[in-house]
């Protein structure tokens, strides 16, 4: 029976691969892998070490937890102070720095805030608890929005009214046209994002191919999946040939989950976003709509949140624009590192600085 | 940014623990036998050569879990810090602090399995200490337990001994405890039936060391998992270590909790686990020990030490890379997506 798992882990089709692979001997080659699971994944499987020096791999902003403002986690840090307040979040957002405090250091000093593996935890928590607000960090892509979505709705439908999120969510398609418009940026192919695609389907990477001239290719996430994709893209960078791939079909449609869209646009509509590193991208994140206003952390404790500098010194914003590895930035391994990060790429398991520090580049 | 503060990360048994130990406690309780940074103390006693004196706090939640309780590893991870220096564990001592409102049955229960434990090693807990603290100042119960033992004459196990060439054996499946424990503690709706591998260790040990007394490393790889473990190895010895992906025995449960969460069986606790270096030639001999031992049927070879003068430890990939194997930071954190 097929696991979906060890067929993509098998180690002589890798090898039959990578010979492949290795026997390139084209010009050098940019190649960005979006999606910070990919990052993890190219590190954890060692799979850098195995292509030519011709193909440089480089990551790009799709870790949603490296490219939330610091003044996001300053709001959340300080709504920890109240008592009567129950934070709860995805556990990656636990460590990540923001002006002032982390998560972990508000735990430690007796604030209400605790670890969930999904948001529909936090809505039974706000059952538990009524007397308390409590309060869901909402991070990240497309992945993870459409569950929140319906968080938000079952937290309305069934009349529970101390439930409220303090949004950050982002969608992937404006930050890909950034990117792929930034003249200074000399990616050849983009690696999409196999979980992103799942939601929203292939067409804008579609639209990035032929009108943006950026061939790419969708990607899963075993190495196996992540390797003939790769020499996919090579291949047809090489042969001149600037279209989209999809190479995760079995799980990727051309149409994404369209129920799950449906859901996440009755609750939520684009508004400008601030990437960390990146800026103010209009369109580029996830607000709530004027019918679930009410569930809006922000809008309860009147929250407005300021542009805050990067720290001193962190590149962690050429780093997720591709523009510098970890290894250029002084910081690295030297006063940041993962137990004391100064930027979001180190904070984050799937953070681009964290997965050098922790695999080697 | 507020750091003069312990978090959970300091008891992670990782980066952030080994800080706490450098900068606080080593700073202040410096001596010959501490700073040998092995997991029990071997004393000079005049008569008494080869004692060797640990201790271990047990703070678990929850305290009954899939495969034991807070009393059965209290009793398993002392005896096993002594028998990683291939003693005989003697005796124990134990403290417990018990916050009130505690159930009688429940401490009753712990302390028979204290009880039982102590009975298959043949150790004899034969002093203890108990406090009681106001309702919130403990979570339910924390123990303490110190423990002695004899190491034979001729004896030389320790974490600063691993050689270049020595084969890396693991007693059997990794990750079993962190996960079993993680799901009980998390609730994530996971089906998946974990047992925690929480085991006494001394008689394992001296099967092997009845047919090879010149094992050059023993070390159980408790928190921070059987990655932090080989780096606590790699810089004791000052050696290079290369472990094979393709080798490591994982139970599919374990591996598929981790794949959903992003973490890595490498970094997840065991509590019923050794990790033995030994010369090549008497690898073989070893894994025979283990193999007829009921908790070594699952050993394994997992890799080597492969050079000397660069600390490192590296993990061949099943993809054919290799990938740097570093210390855990803080506490593994399951990712967003």
């Amino acid at each position: 029976m097929r696991n979906y798992i060890d067929e993509f882990r098998d180690s002589e089709v890798i090898s039959k691969i990578v010979q492949s692979l290795q026997g390139y001997s084209g010009p050098r080659l940019k190649i960005m892998e979006v999606c910070g699971t990919h990052t993890m994944a190219i590190s954890r499987y060692g799979l850098r070490s195995l292509l030519p020096p011709q193909i440089e791999l480089i990551s790009g902003p799709g870790c949603p937890v490296c490219v939330t403002s610091t003044s996001y986690i300053d709001s959340a840090t300080e709504l920890a102070d109240n008592k009567n307040v129950i934070i709860t979040t995805f556990g990656d957002m636990m460590r990540i720095p923001g002006n002032n405090s982390t998560l972990i250091h508000k735990k430690a000093q007796g604030s209400n805030v605790q670890m969930v593996y999904s948001p529909l935890n936090a809505v039974e928590l706000a059952r538990e608890n009524p007397d308390k607000e409590v309060v869901f960090l909402s991070v990240g892509f497309e992945t993870t929005t459409p569950v929140i979505a319906l968080s938000v709705s079952k937290a309305k439908s069934e009349g529970i009214k101390n439930y409220s999120v303090l949004t950050a969510n982002k969608t992937m398609p404006e930050a890909i046209k950034t990117l792929a418009g930034d003249k200074e940026l000399l990616i050849d192919g983009f690696l999409y994002p196999g979980h992103v695609s799942a939601i929203i389907g292939t067409d804008f990477f579609n639209y990035v191919a032929y009108n943006m001239q950026k061939p790419g290719v969708v990607a899963g996430f075993e190495p196996l999946d992540i390797l003939y994709s790769i020499k996919v893209l090579i291949d047809n960078i090489t042969n001149g040939k600037i279209i989209l791939e999809n190479m995760y079909s079995r799980i990727v449609s051309k149409e994404g989950n369209v129920k799950a869209q449906q859901k996440m646009y009755e609750v939520f509509e684009p508004v400008d976003s601030v990437w960390r590193g990146m800026g103010m991208i209009p369109k580029s994140g996830l607000g709530l709509v004027k019918n679930y206003e009410m569930f809006d952390t922000a809008k309860k404790f009147d929250i407005k949140q300021k542009d805050t500098p990067e720290p001193k010194g962190c590149l962690c914003g050429e780093v997720l624009k591709g523009k510098k590895r970890p290894l250029d930035c002084k910081l690295f391994k030297k006063r940041c590192t993962p137990e004391n990060p100064v930027g979001s790429c180190m904070v984050s398991s799937e953070g681009t600085c964290a997965a050098y520090y922790k695999y080697g580049g | 940014m507020e750091k003069n503060m312990i978090t959970i990360a300091h008891g992670s048994g990782g980066t952030a623990t080994s800080k706490l130990i450098e900068q606080i406690f080593k700073k202040h309780f410096s001596n010959d036998i501490l700073s040998q940074g092995d997991d029990s103390a071997r004393l000079n006693l005049g008569d008494a050569r080869n004692l060797v004196f640990t201790t271990d706090s047990f703070v678990v939640t929850p305290i009954f879990f899939n495969g034991g309780n807070i009393g059965k590893l209290a009793v398993c991870g002392t005896v096993n810090d002594l028998a990683t220096s291939g003693a005989k564990p003697l005796y124990l001592s134990c403290g417990f602090i018990i916050e009130e409102g505690f159930g009688m049955e429940e401490l009753e229960r712990i302390v028979e399995a204290m009880s039982a434990t102590a009975s298959e090693c043949g150790v004899k807990i034969v002093t203890g200490d108990t406090k009681v603290v106001q309702k919130g100042a403990a979570d339910k119960i924390f123990i303490n337990t110190s423990g002695i033992g004899i190491v034979p004459d001729g004896l030389n196990i320790s974490g600063r001994n691993a050689m270049v060439g020595d084969k890396i054996i693991v007693s059997g499946t990794i990750g079993d405890h962190g996960s079993s424990i993680f799901l009980e503690r998390e609730s994530i709706g996971f089906n998946a039936d974990i047992k925690s591998d929480c085991a006494p260790l001394s008689g394992m040990v001296q099967d092997i060391l009845s047919v090879v007394p010149d094992v050059h490393v023993l070390r159980d790889p408790t928190r921070g998992g059987v990655a932090t473990t080989l780096n606590e190895i790699a810089l004791q010895s000052n050696v290079s270590i290369l472990i094979r992906e393709d080798s490591l025995p994982v139970k599919r449960e374990v591996q598929g909790v981790c794949e959903l969460l992003g973490m890595d069986p490498l970094y997840m606790a065991n509590e019923g686990k050794m990790l033995c270096f030994v010369s090549e030639d008497k690898a073989d001999k070893v894994l025979e020990a283990l193999h007829k031992n009921k908790y070594g049927k699952d050993a394994r070879i997992i890799g080597e030490v492969t050079g000397a003068g660069e600390p490192k430890v590296l993990l061949k990939a099943l993809s054919g890379g290799n990938r740097i194997i570093s210390v855990l930071a803080g506490d593994q954190l399951p990712r967003i997506c």
